[in-house]
């Protein structure tokens, strides 16, 4: 048998808001090999069976965060999930829950990206620095405490994973909290301040209830979970100990 | 007049509910929180009881004699398998919420942490018997 | 959406649903059961274990009355933070009465504790 006579059905979440009151299922037959990943299997319908369909894509190998979505029920990465994991099951597919619908499989990140600049997600540097005095040298050690949250792809996964963000959107979310987390362990930066007020607010940290599906279904193993939880207890201190060190700590 | 061109973007929200029923990680995470109800009821239990004491022998016999009862013993059996489940997933959940820590330059496993915590509460409930047996029994 | 920067109160009822998280999952089960099968059944533990004069004894002397105190309100404070989340996570939103089932009450089992262990402990 070869494998042009094997497919798979396709079940996508459509929405085109000029003709459909509410998104709609669309099914497709899609040819399957061993090889294909979801992504290639949208691809196949936009190519050859319905060019209509819209969705976000761009390095097919999981680095650069644009094909999430809601695979059977799960948020993946389309070029990341293979058929061959599926199949022959049937495949559904839908836009990232708790986003906003944009088309198809396009959501609205506007939030997301709202947050993350509110996050001020580069180095603050204590006082600016010379060229005169060469680079920051940084050991393996202080190295280590950041690089696990600095391999956030910004894919949102997580925020499809997380119940908290799904019932208040106001919600900082565990990625950009993760993001916040990593510049705040960096030793090159002291911007913990600055940050702090974003944590300890009615929308940080203590939305979350340690659910923890969002470092479940991270791609790049950040454990976003593991920043917000660490940061209660950040801000836990700053809340009490504001009264004995008025201004903050400096670090 | 000007009027806005429309961009006939009009973004659909889908609705939260029922969403702890769309998988197992979700229903098993509202399991665990629900556990909660289990401590409070005991709680509430121990506070009878301690208001019981305060009143005399008389109504502290009469505390004892309810927890005789057998709606009370299934009541007992039933928050033990709960308050059980709440030490298990504590302990389980517990590495996640807590900053790395260096044993010797390496960091402590995720596993290990979570076996400590466990064995800490095997110990703890240990003594607790070993106490009340020695001391009272 | 822009973000609400008010300083949140939550740090209060987090340290307090956190400690009596650890105590009810480190001396939880075997309290009850102790006090809920164990000795009602006289199994492991003879029947009169929990008489009035070993157990008003215990809450008298300092540490007994500590450990009753914690475990009583910590327990409480705990379930009821919990609880409150809870009844957010099923969409069930109250506001006032919520808050007060699942903040009020502890607040009074702590005052009715405290209560309690005082007139034991001036008898």
């Amino acid at each position: 048998m070869t494998n042009t006579e094997n497919t798979i059905m396709l079940d996508v979440l459509r929405y085109r808001p000029e003709q459909d009151a509410k998104p709609l299922l669309q099914t497709h037959c899609v040819p399957f090999s061993e090889d294909m990943s979801v992504l290639q299997g949208l691809q196949y319908i936009k190519d050859y069976l319905d060019g209509t369909l819209s969705f976000r894509w761009s390095c097919r190998m999981a680095i650069c965060g644009s094909c999430g979505m809601m695979i059977n029920g799960k948020p993946r990465l389309a070029c990341k999930t293979f058929l061959r994991d599926i199949y022959p099951g049937r495949l559904r597919v839908e836009a990232l829950a708790h986003f906003p619908i944009e088309r198809d499989l396009v959501i609205v990140m506007d939030d997301f990206i709202e947050k993350l600049e509110s996050i001020k997600p580069y180095i603050i540097e204590k006082q600016p620095r010379l060229l005169s005095q060469g680079e920051y040298l940084q050991t393996p050690a202080e190295r280590d405490l950041y690089e696990q949250f600095s391999s956030c792809i910004n894919c949102m996964l997580c925020y499809a994973a997380c119940p908290q963000y799904g019932l208040n959107p106001r919600f900082l979310g565990p990625g950009i909290i993760a993001l916040l987390h990593r510049y705040n362990l960096d030793s090159r930066d002291s911007g913990d301040d600055q940050r702090m007020p974003l944590v300890n607010s009615e929308d940080g940290v203590f939305n979350c209830t340690a659910v923890g599906y969002c470092s479940e279904v991270c791609p790049k193993l950040v454990a976003p979970a593991n920043a917000v939880n660490v940061n209660k207890a950040n801000s836990a201190k700053d809340y009490f100990l504001r009264f004995v060190m008025p201004g903050g700590g400096e670090k | 007049m000007t009027s806005p061109v429309s961009s006939g973007r009009r973004p659909y929200m889908r609705p939260m509910q029922g969403w702890w029923r769309r998988n197992t990680f979700y229903l098993e995470y509202m399991i665990h929180e629900a556990t909660a109800l289990f401590v409070a009821a005991y709680a509430l239990v121990l506070l009878v009881g301690l208001v019981r004491l305060s009143q005399g022998q008389a109504a502290w016999d009469g505390w004892l004699q309810a927890l005789r009862s057998p709606l009370s013993i299934v009541f007992h059996v039933i928050t033990l398998v709960a308050i059980s489940y709440h030490t298990w997933t504590w302990f389980n959940i517990m590495p996640r919420t807590l900053p790395p820590i260096l044993l010797k330059g390496k960091r402590l496993s995720e596993a290990a942490i979570t076996h400590s915590g466990l064995a800490a509460a095997v110990i703890v409930s240990l003594i607790l018997l070993g106490l009340v047996w020695s001391l009272w029994a | 959406m822009k973000i609400n920067m008010k300083r949140s109160n939550a740090p209060v009822f987090w340290l307090l649903f956190g400690a009596g998280g650890m105590l009810s999952a480190l001396v939880g089960p075997m309290l009850v059961f102790i006090t809920g099968i164990a000795v009602p059944l006289g199994l492991l533990l003879p029947k009169d274990t929990l008489s009035y004069q070993h157990v008003l004894a215990f809450a008298h002397s300092w540490i007994g009355g500590l450990f009753l105190f914690a475990v009583v309100m910590l327990f409480f404070w705990h379930s009821g933070h919990r609880i409150f989340h809870s009844l957010h996570d099923l969409g069930i939103h109250t506001g006032v009465v919520a808050k007060f089932f699942c903040y009020g009450l502890p607040l009074i089992a702590t005052l009715a504790t405290v209560y309690a262990l005082v007139s034991i402990k001036y008898s």
